[in-house]
C-alpha cells in the first residue's frame, strides 16, 4: 500500500489541541456565514440599509472576508505556540 | 467590434508559455521519483505553496466570471467571492493538517489511510476523476472563448493550445512545474488586478465615462411618441420610420418597437406615459435562420453594438455631480451606493424571420446594486427560490475543501505547520483578490466597457480602457489563469488513474520509475480527453459545469473527509457509500433540474424537480448515508492502522 505522507513527519503532540481549536473557530465562522445567508434570504431589504456608510451587504461581505483572515492569524498563532510547547 | 486582436497580448502569452515550458523541462531533470512527480518531493516552501494555492484556485470562473457577473448584476456576483473564500475556512480549520498527516499523493490516500479498502480506493478515484473532468471542461471551453476575440483564432485552436501546453507542463515535471506555474500566475494576477483597481479608483466615477478621454460614451436616445387616429405611432423625430405592425408584431407584444432610419433597423423599448409613449434606445442582436447575425442592424465589424455601463445620476454629499475625480476604496463604494446606475435587462423575442435578443436600460439605485437580489431572487421569493439560494451558498462553502486539485497541494509542503501556513497565505491572497473583484466589476459597470454579448470579457475590457499594455497583460494573464488551473486538475486526475486505480486498487506492481511513467502517460491521456471535451462542449454555459464540479465535490468528498476526521464510528463501507450517494444524488438532481430541462430544449416548468442547486439535498444525504451504513457495518468492520510510509 502506498499510503502515508510523502515526507517523514515527526509525532505531533499538539494535533489534538489544534483540531479542537480549529473546530471552535470553524463553528464561529460558520455562524457568521449562516447569519449572512439567513439575512439575505429572510430579510433581504435589511441588506440595503446603511452601515458605516456602506450597505449592510457590502459591510458584512467584506467583514466575512476579513474575519476569515483574522481567525486564520489567530489560529496560526495559537497552533504555533502549542507546537512549540508540546513538541519541543 | 468592441475589441481587436492585440499583438502585444499574443507576444506576452507566447513569452509566458515559453518560460513555463523551459521551467518545466528544467525541473523535469530533478523529477525522478513518484514523490517528486506527485508531490514535488514534499519540499515546497509554505509561502510559494500558498500563492500556488491562489493560482490553482483563481480559475477563469473567478477572474472572468465573477468580475463579469458583478459588472452586470452587482452584488450577486460578489456572493460567489464571499462563498468561495468562506470555503477556505473549512480547508484551514478542518482539513489542512489532517490531509497532510494522513495522505501521500492523492485525496483517496487520505480517505483510505485507516482502512485499506478497495471500495474507498475505487470510489474516491472515480470521484476525483469526475470532479476534475467537470472542472476541466469549463476551463478548456474558457480557453476557446478567450482565444476567439483576443487572438482571432477559432475555438478549437484555443483549446488545443492550452491542452498541449498544459499536458507538456504536467508530463515533464508533474507537481513541481505545476506549482511554479501556479505561483507565477497567482502572483501576477494579484499584482495586475491591484494595478487595475488603482486605475479605476484614480479615474473615479462619471456620468459620461470616456475611458480617460480615449472614447466617448454612446448617448442612448429617448424619443416621445403619440398614437395617431389610424393607430399608427407618430414619433417626435420624423426621420425614423415605424413598422405598421408595431403593436401586434412579436416585438410589439414583448414591449418593444422596431424603427428604421437610413435603411438600418433599431429597436426601442416602449413605455406608456400620460397620453403617449416614451421610447428608449436599446441594443439588439438578431440571428437569422441561416446563421447570419446582425448587431444593432449591422454586421459586427461595423461596431454598432456599443459597449455600455455608466452612472446615470451621480450624487456626492446629496448633490448631483457629473464626475467625482479620484476616489478611495470606501469613497468609491459609497458613491456607487448613493447614485443610480444604468444596468441592462435582456429579453429574447422569437420572430418569424429569426431570433432577436434585446438589451434594454434598467436604471437601478446603487443601494440595490450593492445588496443581493438582482440575479438571485430573494425579495418576495418563493420557497424554491430561497432553497436555491441557500443551496448555492452551501455548495460554495463546502466545495472548496473537497476539490481534489486543491487537496493534493497539501502534500507538496514538508510539514503540517507548513500546510497550515500555506493555507493562511492562500486565504490572504485569495481574500485580497476577491475584494478586488468588487472594484473591478463595479469599475466595468461604470466605465462604459461592458460587451453585453459576453459579460466574461468585462475585466479585460476594463483593462483595455486604460490602454493596450494593461489589456495585453490582463489578457495574457487570463490565458495563464486557465493554464494554471488546468495543470493542477490534470495532476489530480493523473494521480487518480496511476496511483489510486493502477497502483492501489488494481495492485499493479510497479517500480518507482514506472509509477512516474504511469503518471505521465495518464496525464497525456487525461490531457487529450480534456482537449476533446473542450472542443465538443463549445458554446456550453461554463457556469453550469463549474456548478456541477462544486456540487459533486461538496456532496461526494466533504462528508467523507469530515466524518473520517471527526467521527470514530466511521467505517470503510460508510465512506464508500457516502461518496457514491453524494456523486449520484448531486449529478442526478442537476440532470433533472429546470436549468438542464431548458438545455434539453424542454420547458423548465416541466422538470421533475423545481430547484437547480442540489447541495442542500445531496450533502445531507451523503452524510446520512455514511452514518447509517457505518452503524450497520460497525461490528463487521476491522480498521487497519497503516503506518506512515
Amino acid at each position: 500500500m502506498g499510503h502515508g505522507p510523502a515526507v517523514k513527519l515527526g509525532e505531533d503532540k499538539a494535533s489534538g489541541y489544534k483540531a479542537k481549536l480549529g473546530m471552535y473557530l470553524f463553528v464561529l465562522y460558520t455562524l457568521a456565514y449562516v447569519v449572512f445567508v439567513g439575512i439575505s434570504v429572510l430579510q433581504p431589504s435589511l441588506m440595503e440599509s446603511a452601515f458605516m456608510g456602506q450597505t449592510l451587504a457590502v459591510a458584512y461581505g467584506m467583514g466575512l472576508i476579513i474575519f476569515a483572515f483574522v481567525l486564520a492569524i489567530i489560529y496560526n498563532r495559537f497552533c504555533s505556540r502549542a507546537e512549540q510547547r508540546l513538541n519541543n | 467590434m468592441i475589441y481587436a486582436q492585440s499583438p502585444l497580448a499574443v507576444g506576452l502569452f507566447i513569452t509566458f508559455v515559453l518560460f513555463v515550458l523551459g521551467l518545466s523541462f528544467f525541473l523535469a531533470r530533478r523529477t525522478t521519483s513518484s514523490a517528486d512527480y506527485y508531490a514535488a518531493g514534499g519540499q515546497i516552501h509554505w509561502f510559494v505553496n500558498g500563492i500556488a494555492f491562489a493560482g490553482d484556485y483563481l480559475s477563469a470562473a473567478s477572474f472572468l466570471g465573477i468580475c463579469g457577473m458583478i459588472a452586470t448584476a452587482g452584488y450577486d456576483g460578489f456572493l460567489y467571492s464571499i462563498g468561495y473564500l468562506a470555503g477556505w475556512v473549512v480547508a484551514l480549520f478542518l482539513v489542512a493538517e489532517p490531509m497532510k498527516r494522513l495522505g501521500k499523493f492523492t485525496f483517496a490516500d487520505a480517505l483510505d489511510s485507516k482502512f485499506n479498502s478497495k471500495g474507498i480506493q475505487l470510489t474516491a478515484a472515480i470521484s476525483t476523476l469526475l470532479v476534475s473532468v467537470f472542472y476541466l471542461i469549463p476551463q478548456m471551453v474558457g480557453a476557446g472563448v478567450l482565444v476567439q476575440p483576443l487572438l482571432g483564432m477559432p475555438h478549437y485552436v484555443g483549446v488545443l493550445i492550452v491542452g498541449i501546453v498544459v499536458t507538456i507542463i504536467v508530463a515533464t515535471a508533474g507537481m513541481a512545474s505545476t506549482t511554479y506555474v501556479q505561483f507565477m500566475k497567482g502572483g501576477m494576477l494579484l499584482v495586475f488586478s491591484t494595478v487595475l483597481v488603482v486605475g479605476v479608483l484614480g479615474r473615479g466615477l462619471s456620468t459620461s465615462p470616456d475611458q480617460g478621454g480615449k472614447k466617448a460614451y454612446h448617448e442612448f436616445k429617448t424619443l416621445a411618441a403619440q398614437t395617431g387616429t389610424d393607430g399608427s405611432l407618430q414619433l417626435s423625430d420624423s426621420t425614423y420610420a415605424v413598422a405598421a405592425d408595431w403593436k401586434t408584431g412579436d416585438l410589439g407584444k414583448a414591449g418593444f418597437v422596431r424603427l428604421t432610419k437610413g435603411g438600418v433597423d433599431s429597436v426601442w423599448k416602449l413605455k406608456e406615459t400620460g397620453g403617449g409613449y416614451a421610447l428608449s434606445e436599446t441594443l439588439f442582436a438578431k440571428e437569422f435562420p441561416n446563421g447570419t447575425k446582425l448587431y444593432n442592424g449591422l454586421p459586427k465589424e461595423q461596431g454598432a453594438f456599443f459597449p455600455v455601463g455608466a452612472v446615470k445620476e451621480l450624487r456626492i454629499d446629496g448633490k448631483e455631480v457629473a464626475q467625482t475625480g479620484p476616489l478611495g476604496p470606501i469613497g468609491f463604494l459609497s458613491s456607487v451606493k448613493n447614485s443610480t446606475v444604468t444596468l441592462w435587462g435582456k429579453t429574447i423575442v422569437k420572430e418569424s424571420d429569426g431570433l432577436t435578443t434585446v438589451y434594454f436600460q434598467k436604471p437601478t439605485s446603487g443601494a440595490k446594486i450593492l445588496r443581493p437580489g438582482l440575479k438571485f431572487k430573494v425579495d418576495n421569493a418563493t420557497g424554491t427560490q430561497k432553497f436555491n439560494f441557500m443551496s448555492l451558498m452551501l455548495a460554495l462553502f463546502c466545495g472548496t475543501a473537497a476539490l481534489p486539485h486543491i487537496l493534493i497541494r497539501y502534500y507538496t509542503v514538508p510539514s503540517q505547520a507548513a500546510a497550515r501556513k500555506s493555507t493562511i497565505v492562500a486565504i490572504a491572497a485569495i481574500g485580497f483578490f476577491y475584494v478586488l473583484t468588487l472594484f473591478m466589476g463595479l469599475g466595468a459597470m461604470t466605465n462604459g466597457v461592458i460587451n453585453l454579448n459576453d459579460e466574461n470579457m468585462s475585466a479585460p475590457l476594463l483593462a483595455l480602457s486604460f490602454g493596450v499594455v494593461l489589456f495585453s497583460i490582463i489578457s495574457s494573464l487570463a490565458f495563464a489563469t486557465v493554464l494554471g488551473t488546468v495543470s493542477g486538475l490534470i495532476v489530480a486526475a493523473s494521480g487518480a488513474v496511476a496511483h489510486d486505480l493502477m497502483d492501489n486498487f488494481l495492485g499493479m506492481k510497479m517500480t518507482d520509475r514506472n509509477k512516474v511513467l504511469a503518471g505521465k502517460v495518464a496525464a497525456i491521456v487525461v490531457g487529450c480527453i480534456a482537449i476533446y471535451l473542450g472542443i465538443i462542449f463549445e458554446g456550453m454555459n461554463v457556469s453550469f459545469l463549474v456548478g456541477w464540479a462544486f456540487a459533486v465535490a461538496a456532496s461526494a468528498n466533504l462528508p467523507a473527509i469530515m466524518m473520517i476526521l471527526f467521527w470514530k464510528k466511521t467505517t470503510a463501507q460508510g465512506v464508500a457509500t457516502s461518496i457514491v450517494v453524494g456523486m449520484v444524488s448531486a449529478m442526478g438532481l442537476i440532470l433533472l433540474s429546470p436549468d438542464m430541462w431548458a438545455l434539453y430544449g424542454k420547458l423548465p416548468a416541466n422538470a421533475p424537480i423545481s430547484f437547480n442547486s442540489p447541495a442542500l439535498v445531496s450533502v445531507p444525504l451523503s452524510f446520512l448515508s455514511l452514518v447509517v451504513v457505518s452503524l450497520l457495518t460497525r461490528k463487521a468492520a476491522v480498521p487497519v492502522a497503516v503506518e506512515a510510509a
